[in-house]
């Protein structure tokens, strides 16, 4: 099957991206240099095109209801304009996406979800929704989305696309009216740093897209960094961290998880696994030499296997090889002395923090 | 465009060796350190070590990627450029300067089942 494009593929193609297929989509995965447009995030300021992530509007007499019946978190009562993080469980426990609800306003809720996921969310939340007074529109087809993330992505939204946006605190987001389209503005980001997510129509995101980057404050970024970042501060991947087979708690993401709440896909599942124990989870490695941790090795004690690395990296930030391992829980003690299989040589490691970077969030 | 360097032998899975009497000096060329990236690691053999022409003898990892390392020629390890452990990113800067082993030939004439730099051109297509 022919992989989708982005609105922004061709700029991406003018700009000599290195194109991969992520999710279904043909992405830029760098455009210049990774380390450097890492760095640029971390340092100062970049754009990235995340016009694949795919949107959902839950509007309707209980989409209130609805949502917190498909959603781990606890939506009830929200303000307007404030985000939730969260999952779509399966019955199991298992993860059929990991999603941002936004709380637009009255009865009107906005999901942002995985592009790998797309049709199975929209079917997921589609069937589902049968039980409700609900309405659900697929909005992917419509919405561009750029994500401006680093330190002084706050004065690049500002200053080069005029969109006020010091006010707005961390995971809320507002409705910005611009040339006779609403626009959607969160303080958002997958990469530890502070930064907005903006999403409008495909003309829009063309438009904000051209003025950042001849505006020079921002670097144009690809998914390779998207990946580093999110990963040195600890943020899971769908597909790496999260799938159908593991759970919010085996991944360490049990606070989004609301357990107190009335009724929602999967809590049985979830507060079965929290009563028994856990008997695997994701931790930190981090080694002692430079060789790389990637996904897919095997974690071993004394030979035996004990579990695989999910996603790993020479750190970027910290110049040392660490990963997260989906390994058995009763290794899974900060301290404990692991093996990463790497290739045909073993490599000592020891389990750690899974945060591998400090967040520079502006709360 | 990628340098290439006269006088050197060259790989399908771009490796070169470069031959001085009985040694062969492997490392990988331009073209590959641009394809990879940013190098972050070279997982080189021991000393000692018997190497054959066209099975992996250790890797060159990038950020987003792991590279086997092919050896176009058979022998044994005599040295390995020790200099990359510390400072992988030589292997960008100038990788016909920065070999990764040295080898000591089993069998000199295997150079010639290789491309010369001629060859090695037109097979990247430039």
């Amino acid at each position: 099957m022919e992989n989708k494009r982005t609105c922004l593929y061709d700029k991406h193609v003018a700009l000599g991206a290195l194109i991969s297929p992520f999710g279904g989509f043909d992405m830029p995965i760098q455009y210049t240099n990774i380390v450097e447009e890492h760095n640029a995030v971390r340092q100062a300021c970049g754009i990235f095109d995340v016009s694949h992530m795919g949107e959902v509007l839950v509007t309707g007499p209980e989409s209130e209801k609805f949502v917190n019946y498909i959603f781990t978190n606890d939506i009830t009562d929200a303000p307007y304009g404030k985000i939730y993080y969260g999952m779509m469980l399966h019955p199991t426990g298992g993860v059929v996406d990991d999603l941002l609800v936004y709380k637009m306003g009255e009865k009107r809720f906005f999901l942002v979800i995985n592009a790998g996921n797309i049709d199975k969310d929209v079917a997921w939340i589609m069937e589902h929704a049968k039980n409700f007074d609900v309405t659900v529109e697929h909005q992917s087809a419509y919405y561009g989305q750029v994500a401006i993330q680093g330190p002084r992505s706050e004065e690049v939204v500002e200053n080069v696309l005029g969109i006020p946006c010091s006010e707005l605190a961390f995971y809320t987001c507002k409705e910005v009216e611009y040339n006779g389209e609403t626009l959607i503005i969160s303080r958002t980001g997958y990469t530890g740093e502070d930064g907005f997510e903006i999403y409008g129509s495909h003309a829009y995101t063309n438009e904000a897209w051209d003025k950042v980057v001849a505006s020079g404050k921002a670097l144009p970024c690809g998914l390779g960094c998207r990946d580093t970042l999110r990963f040195e501060v600890g943020l899971p991947l769908y597909g790496d961290e999260l799938t159908d087979e593991i759970t919010p708690l085996e991944a360490g993401l049990g606070i989004f998880v609301k357990l107190e709440k009335e009724n929602f896909i999967g809590k049985e599942a979830i507060a079965a696994q929290k009563a028994e124990g856990l008997k695997r989870k994701i931790v930190g490695i981090e080694l002692k030499d430079k060789a790389i941790p990637r996904h897919g090795y095997d974690v071993e004690v004394d030979g035996k296997v004990i579990g695989q690395v999910t996603t790993g990296y020479n750190s970027i930030s910290t110049g040392k090889s660490v990963c997260m391992a989906l390994i058995d829980a009763e290794y899974g003690k900060l301290g404990t002395e692991v093996d990463v299989r790497i290739r045909k040589k073993v490599f000592p490691g020891v389990v750690i923090k899974k945060r591998f970077y400090e967040k520079n969030y502006k709360k | 465009m990628s340098k290439i360097v006269e006088g050197l032998f060259y790989a399908e899975s771009h490796e070169y060796v470069k031959i001085e009497g009985e040694f062969g000096y492997v490392g990988i060329t331009d073209y590959a350190q641009h394809e990879l990236g940013n190098v972050v690691y070279v997982d080189m053999p021991d000393v000692d070590d018997e190497v054959e022409a066209g099975e992996d003898f250790g890797a060159v990892e990038s950020v987003k990627a792991a590279s086997d390392l092919i050896s176009p020629v058979s022998g044994t390890v005599v040295e390995v450029n020790e200099a990359l452990n510390d400072s992988p990113e030589l292997v960008n800067a100038d990788p016909y300067a920065n070999w990764i082993i040295k080898v000591q030939l089993s069998d000199a004439s295997e150079a010639q089942k290789l491309m010369d730099a001629a060859a090695y051109k037109a097979f990247i297509g430039e």
